[in-house]
């Protein structure tokens, strides 16, 4: 049984807006017998903090392309994207590119 | 296990770039990005030394990053150019208020000239009145066609010899897909080029520096830099034509992250077959501005505004300039015709 996962979660770019404004969040990953992965982490933001327009933050699976997605300030490309297994205390950072410059 | 810069391999890598596919640390990555713009600018021969530049600035992401570049840029490889920030209002109450806000920070931060220049003074219309009558379906087209004419008053006033813009590789790839989907021959030619001649009285030509660089990359370098940006999507622009060659090259990027600069090659060798006809530059005979009919875009959307027929402009009535221009009255069905609106 893993213990449960503090992450700390911030929305930039415009996608904090979906999440009623709210830029920074603090949650805890409920534990569970396997690790937390991105893939997971995408739906329990769907289920307990997306407050409205899904289709604006995730498509299928993954995340809604032109979401970027740093994990400990780096690129989640660079970390294995959807697999990459949460440790405690980690900083999530979901930044939007959808908007004119 | 992190991945290290295949640049210095020494630091821990931050992202992994869309253009290359190489791995790269923060000050390895500012580099880059940097020195790219630059040699962008060089290879073009975009600017003159002792030449006063207009940086169009919106306060949104790649105007910001523009200005913030463009500043070091012209200080690390000396330039010698003059920089002032050009700003439009449209209008927009709650998106282009806030995102003014953000240019007069930027001016602070930056110590840069501004200047700003509204559509209720140049036209005696804002958005907000437009949308009105106009609708949420085609008042992207008022909007763009009015922001390119302010740009050039508000360069004009400011006396610069140049304006430079923040389209990013993505804006360019969509707009060569936009023009491939309207079977816009024209625009397709023209529309890759990184700079416009200089040809017409009241026009300012005008270059695009981020021409090449990725808006993933802006918007890395931007966070990373801390830079200070406004980031909403315009209200009136849901429906927006672009909105869907966006989500389409954005689909493309994530498969092939290359398709990006693809297309803007493809677009940059498209040749035209001889005799097909093109558009011939001329001037407005209301107001002077370039235009290839005999009124330039600008007046016809303005008059269909002032006379309330907010279609005319939307779709093809070239043979209605005439009559609008020698202020003969139109008939019933022709007035029918242009006072529809769908919203």
């Amino acid at each position: 049984m893993a213990a449960p996962v503090a992450v700390h979660l911030e929305f930039g770019g415009g996608a904090e807006l979906l999440f009623d404004g709210v830029k920074e969040h603090h949650v805890t990953l409920p534990s569970q017998s396997e690790p937390w992965d991105m893939k997971q982490l995408l739906v329990w933001i769907q289920r307990n903090l997306l407050k409205e327009r899904p289709e604006l933050f995730v498509q299928g699976d993954t995340v809604r392309p032109g979401i970027l997605v740093l994990i400990n300030d780096a690129d989640w490309e660079l970390m294995g994207e959807l697999d990459y297994q949460l440790l405690d205390q980690d900083n999530i950072v979901f930044i939007s590119t959808l908007h004119g410059g | 296990m992190p991945v290290l810069c295949s640049s210095c391999s020494e630091k821990r890598a931050v992202l992994k770039r869309p253009k290359t596919g190489h791995s790269l640390c923060k000050a390895c990555f500012f580099w880059a990005f940097e020195e790219e713009v630059h040699q962008t600018i060089v290879a073009a021969k975009l600017f003159r030394s002792g030449e006063t530049v207009g940086i169009a600035a919106s306060g949104g992401k790649d105007s910001t990053v523009l200005a913030h570049v463009m500043k070091l840029l012209n200080e690390r490889h000396g330039y010698g150019l003059e920089l002032m920030l050009i700003s439009v209002d449209e209008g927009i109450t709650g998106y282009r208020d806030d995102s003014l806000e953000t240019v007069k920070r930027n001016q602070q931060q930056y110590e840069l000239p501004l200047k700003i220049v509204s559509y209720e003074e140049l036209y005696g219309w804002t958005m907000d009145a437009i949308v009105k009558q106009v609708g949420l379906k085609n008042n992207c087209t008022f909007c763009g066609v009015f922001r390119r004419q302010a740009l050039d008053r508000g360069a004009i006033m400011l006396k610069v010899d140049k304006i430079c813009t923040g389209h990013n590789a993505d804006d360019v790839a969509e707009t060569v897909l936009m023009n491939i989907l309207r079977g816009d021959i024209a625009r397709l030619r023209r529309c890759t080029a990184i700079s416009t001649a200089s040809e017409g009285d009241g026009v300012v030509p005008r270059c695009k520096p981020l021409k090449y660089a990725y808006e993933k990359e802006i918007v890395l370098y931007a966070y990373f830099k801390k830079l200070d940006y406004f980031s909403t999507e315009c209200i009136y622009s849901p429906n927006a034509y672009r909105g869907y060659a966006r989500t389409f090259l954005k689909d493309l990027e994530s498969i092939r992250p290359s398709s990006i600069m693809d297309i803007i090659h493809s677009g940059e060798n498209l040749s035209v077959r001889e005799g097909v006809k093109m558009p011939v530059q001329g001037t407005c005979s209301r107001c002077g501005y370039i235009s290839s009919q005999a009124l330039c875009k600008s007046c016809v959307l303005l008059e269909g505004l002032n006379r309330g027929l907010p279609k005319l402009g939307i779709g093809k009535h070239h043979r209605l300039h005439g009559k609008i221009l020698s202020q003969q009255p139109l008939t019933e069905h022709e007035q029918r015709k242009l006072k529809s609106v769908d919203f």
